[in-house]
C-alpha cells in the first residue's frame, strides 16, 4: 500500500451553489425542452391571430365576458382572452411548467446529480420555483401582450363599455385592462402552487402532472354551483373571475381583494407545503415515488384547513347575500342607465344624464312562483324610466340569465325601437343596439356602494 | 485530521424503515487508490456510496471523507464527486451543453472550464454537440465520469461505472481512472464486473446484507480464500499431471481424458500448495506457461457469499 506524493489537482469550489446559479441551471434545462419553447411561442403568437381573427369575423363569441365589444374596440380582445385564459389556458401551461418541475429529475433519474452538484435542497428548491415563477410569468405575459397588440391592431384604440354599461376611455381601458392581468396571476401563481406541490408529493406519477388541471377544473365547478358566496369566494379559482369587478363604476374592489388574498394564501401554504416534504424526502433510497400518505396529511389537509378558515373568516367579515332580487334589479338599472345614454348619443337624441333617467327595473324570478333570489335564467324584468319634458314613462322588458357567479346576461325583449332589435338605425346607417342584449354584474358582496 | 486515507468509516450504520442498509460497516479508503465496492444485489453499496456523496447521512458510526468528518447531509467536504445509481445527465442538453450547466453551477467559467479535455479524455470530442437523449448507456457513463471529472476531485465515488461500456470504452475509462489514481485522487467504485475491480482496484471492500466481510488487499483475499481452482498450462502436461498427483494440498479436479497429454490441467489447491507444485515443476524442467485461477478470488468470494446467502434463506 502507498500514498502517492502527488498533488491531486486542486479541486473546484464545492460549498452550496448559489440560488441564481441554481436558478439559471433551472432555466437552462425548461428553456431547453421543445414544449416550453412551443408554449412560449404559442402564448406570444396564437393571442394575437386569434383576437385579430375573431375580431375581423361577423359573429363575436357573446357568450364570454366582452366578447360582444371586439368589434367595438381592441380592449376587449384582452379581456376575452383573459375569460378563456382563467378557464383553460392557464392550468393547463401551470401543469405543464410547475407540475413537471420536481418529477421531472424522478423521471430522469438527475436528484442524485444535482444534489450533488448543488449541495443544498433549499437552494435547489428556491432555484427551481424561481425559474418555474419566471417561465409562467413569461407565459402570462405573452397571453396579455399578444391578445392587447392584436385587439388594438385589428380593430383600434376606442373606449371600452364596461359591465355596468359605463364608458372607460382607452386610457382608463388599459389600465383596468393591465390590472386584471395582474391581479389573474395571483390565482395563477395559486395553481402553480398547487404544481409545485403534486410534483413533489406525486413524483414521477403523471398525477402530479394534472392536479393543476384538475383542480382548476374543480374550482370552476364549484363556481357554477349555488354555492354559499363564502365558499365561493374562499376558493383561489375566484380571482379568475373578481377582475370584473374592476370594469364597473366604481371599482368594486373588495371580492377583487379577497381573491386575489386568497389565492396568494393559496400559493404561500402550498409552496410552504411542497418545501416542508421536499426537505424530509431521503434521496439515498432508490424505491421513493412519491411521499404516498405523507402527501394526504401534510398537503392535502392543510389546504382543506385553510379553506375552512377563509370561509369562516369571509363569512364573518363580510355581508354576503349573494343574488338576491334587490341586487338583481339596482344592478340591470344601473347598466340600462348607462347603455341607454350610448344609445342616445348614438342616434343623436338629447343628451340626457342617469339622474335625469330615474332609472329602476322591477324583476321577478320564475314568475313570483319560487324564491326571488339565485341564479337561474328565469328572471324576468321591466325597467322603467324617464326623460325630461315626458310626462310618460318609458319601459322596456328583459330576460336575465343570472350565472352563480353574478354575471348575467340581459335580453331585451321590447319594445323594437329600444331594446327589441340588435340593430339601430343611425345618421350613418345600421349599427348594434346597445340594448338589445348586454352583459351585466352582481355584485356578490354588500360592501360597495350603489353604482 | 487523517491525511493518509481519503476515507475512513467506523460502524455505519443506515437503516430505511425497518430495512438495514447498512450495518456497522468499517472502511478505509488509501488516497491515491483505486478502492472496489463489491456484494450481491441489496448489500447496501449504493447506500455507502451515497453516504460518501453526502446525500445522506449515517444513522450512527462517524465517517471522515478527505480528512473531514461528515456529520450531516450535502456536507461532503470540497474535492468529491461522482455518481451512484448512473450518471445524472439532461437529455434535452447536449453532451457540452451538460457539462457546461454543471461547470457554471460550479462558478466556473464554462469556456475555460476545461469541457474539451474532460470530454476527451472519455472519448466522447466526437458527439460532444449531441443532444444525450440519443446517447447509449455507455457513452452516458462516459459523459457522466466527464462531469465527474469537470470538479478536479480528490475523491472519486462511482456507480457500476462500466455499466453498458464496449471494451474500447472500458480501456478508455480505465485509464482514465489509472491516470487519476496515479495523481493521488481517491477512487472508490463499485461493480458487479470482477474482472473490472481486479483490473483496477488495488482494494476491495466485500458487502453482504449490509455488513463487511472482506475488506484489504486483492492478494490478501486471495490468501483468506478457500481453495481454489486454478489452470496450469505447461510445456509436458502428461509430467506435470504426475507431479501434481504426488503431491499433498493439491487435488486435480479436470476431466481432460483423452487430451490429458495436451489440455491444462485444473487443479484445486490454497496458494502455498500451488506455489510448491510451481516450484516442483521448475526444478523438474517442465515450462509453466500459464497459471491463472479459473474463477478469480474476488469473484469467488462474491460467489461464496452469494451461495452462503442462498442457503441461509
Amino acid at each position: 500500500m502507498t500514498t502517492t506524493a502527488a498533488a491531486a489537482a486542486t479541486p473546484v469550489h464545492s460549498g452550496p451553489a448559489p440560488v441564481s446559479r441554481s436558478y439559471r441551471f433551472e432555466l437552462v434545462k425548461l428553456v431547453s425542452q421543445w414544449r416550453i419553447r412551443l408554449l412560449v411561442l404559442a402564448c406570444w403568437i396564437a393571442p394575437g391571430l386569434f383576437v385579430a381573427g375573431v375580431s375581423g369575423q361577423s359573429t363575436l363569441p357573446s357568450d364570454t365576458l366582452f366578447g360582444r365589444w371586439m368589434h367595438a374596440t381592441g380592449w376587449a380582445g384582452p379581456l376575452v382572452m383573459l375569460g378563456f385564459a382563467g378557464t383553460w389556458a392557464l392550468p393547463l401551461l401551470t401543469s405543464v411548467v410547475a407540475g413537471d418541475m420536481f418529477a421531472a429529475e424522478d423521471r430522469l433519474g438527475t436528484w442524485r446529480h444535482l444534489l450533488v452538484a448543488v449541495r443544498s435542497p433549499r437552494r435547489i428548491f428556491a432555484a427551481k420555483v424561481l425559474a418555474g415563477l419566471t417561465v409562467i410569468l413569461l407565459l402570462v405575459a405573452g397571453l396579455a401582450c399578444s391578445s392587447t397588440v392584436g385587439g388594438l391592431a385589428s380593430v383600434g384604440n376606442q373606449p371600452l363599455v364596461g359591465l355596468d354599461g359605463h364608458l372607460l376611455t382607452p386610457s382608463d381601458a388599459a389600465g383596468r385592462v393591465l390590472l386584471a392581468w395582474v391581479a389573474a396571476l395571483a390565482p395563477t401563481l395559486a395553481l402553480a402552487a398547487i404544481g409545485l406541490l403534486g410534483s413533489v408529493a406525486l413524483g414521477r406519477s403523471p398525477t402530479g402532472l394534472l392536479l393543476p388541471p384538475l383542480v382548476a377544473l374543480g374550482m370552476q365547478v364549484a363556481q357554477m354551483l349555488p354555492l354559499p358566496v363564502a365558499v365561493r369566494l374562499a376558493l383561489p379559482g375566484y380571482a379568475f373571475i373578481s377582475w370584473n369587478g374592476l370594469f364597473t363604476a366604481p371599482a368594486r374592489l373588495a371580492p377583487l381583494l379577497i381573491g386575489v388574498a386568497v389565492s396568494l394564501a393559496w400559493a404561500v401554504l402550498a409552496t410552504v407545503l411542497a418545501h416542508s416534504l421536499f426537505l424530509r424526502r431521503d434521496f439515498t433510497n432508490l424505491a421513493y415515488d412519491g411521499a404516498g400518505r405523507r402527501a394526504f396529511t401534510v398537503g392535502v389537509l392543510p389546504l382543506a384547513a385553510l379553506t375552512v378558515l377563509t370561509v369562516a373568516g369571509i363569512a364573518v367579515a363580510t355581508d354576503s347575500t349573494g343574488i338576491t332580487q334587490a341586487k338583481v334589479q339596482r344592478s340591470l338599472a344601473t347598466t340600462f342607465a348607462h347603455l341607454y345614454r350610448s344609445q342616445t348619443e348614438q342616434l343623436h337624441r338629447p343628451a340626457v344624464t342617469e339622474a335625469q333617467l330615474r332609472t329602476s327595473a322591477a324583476c321577478t324570478k320564475s314568475d313570483g312562483q319560487a324564491a326571488q333570489q339565485g341564479a337561474g335564467n328565469d328572471w324576468r324584468c321591466v325597467v322603467t324610466w324617464h326623460l325630461p319634458g315626458v310626462p310618460v314613462a318609458g319601459t322596456a322588458v328583459y330576460q336575465l340569465d343570472v350565472g352563480s357567479d353574478g354575471r348575467f346576461v340581459a335580453d331585451g325583449d321590447g319594445p323594437k325601437e329600444v331594446n327589441g332589435y340588435f340593430l339601430v338605425r343611425t345618421s350613418t346607417g345600421d349599427a348594434p343596439n346597445p340594448l338589445w342584449q348586454f352583459d351585466g354584474d352582481v355584485e356578490l358582496l354588500d360592501t360597495t356602494s350603489k353604482g | 485530521m487523517d491525511t493518509l486515507h481519503a476515507v475512513r468509516a467506523r460502524g455505519i450504520t443506515k437503516c430505511f424503515g425497518d430495512v438495514v442498509a447498512l450495518d456497522g460497516v468499517d472502511l478505509d479508503v488509501t488516497r491515491g487508490q483505486i478502492h472496489g465496492l463489491v456484494g450481491p444485489n441489496g448489500a447496501g453499496k449504493t447506500t455507502l456510496l451515497g453516504l460518501l456523496l453526502g446525500l445522506a447521512v449515517a444513522d450512527t458510526g462517524r465517517l471522515e471523507v478527505l480528512g473531514t468528518e461528515v456529520g450531516r447531509a450535502f456536507a461532503a467536504p470540497d474535492g468529491v464527486a461522482g455518481f451512484v445509481d448512473g450518471p445524472g445527465l439532461y437529455p434535452s442538453l447536449t453532451a457540452r451543453q451538460n457539462l457546461a450547466a454543471l461547470a457554471e453551477l460550479r462558478g466556473r467559467d464554462a469556456r475555460t472550464a476545461g469541457i474539451d479535455d474532460v470530454l476527451d479524455q472519455v472519448g466522447l470530442t466526437d458527439v460532444a454537440d449531441d443532444k444525450a437523449r440519443g446517447f447509449s448507456l455507455g457513452m452516458r457513463q462516459r459523459l457522466g465520469l466527464a462531469a465527474a471529472l469537470l470538479t478536479r476531485p480528490r475523491l472519486l465515488v462511482l456507480d457500476e461505472p462500466s455499466n453498458g461500456l464496449d471494451p474500447a470504452g472500458k480501456r478508455q475509462v480505465h485509464g482514465v481512472l489509472n491516470r487519476l489514481a496515479a495523481d493521488g485522487t481517491s477512487v472508490v467504485v463499485s461493480s458487479h464486473r470482477m474482472d473490472d475491480l481486479e483490473a483496477l482496484c488495488s482494494e476491495v471492500t466485500i458487502l453482504a446484507t449490509g455488513r463487511v466481510v472482506f475488506s484489504g488487499p486483492l492478494g490478501k483475499l486471495a490468501a483468506e480464500s478457500r481453495e481454489l481452482d486454478y489452470r496450469v498450462r505447461t510445456s509436458d502436461p502428461r509430467a506435470a499431471r504426475r507431479l501434481a498427483e504426488g503431491m499433498d494440498g493439491i487435488e486435480i479436479v479436470d476431466d481432460a481424458g483423452t487430451r490429458q497429454d495436451s489440455g491444462p490441467l485444473v487443479v484445486r489447491a490454497l496458494v502455498p500448495a500451488l506455489d510448491d507444485l510451481v516450484a516442483r515443476l521448475v526444478t523438474a524442467g517442465v515450462a509453466v506457461r500459464e497459471l491463472a485461477p479459473v474463477v478469480s478470488p474476488l469473484e469467488a468470494a462474491f460467489l461464496a457469499l452469494t451461495e452462503d446467502r442462498e442457503e441461509r434463506r
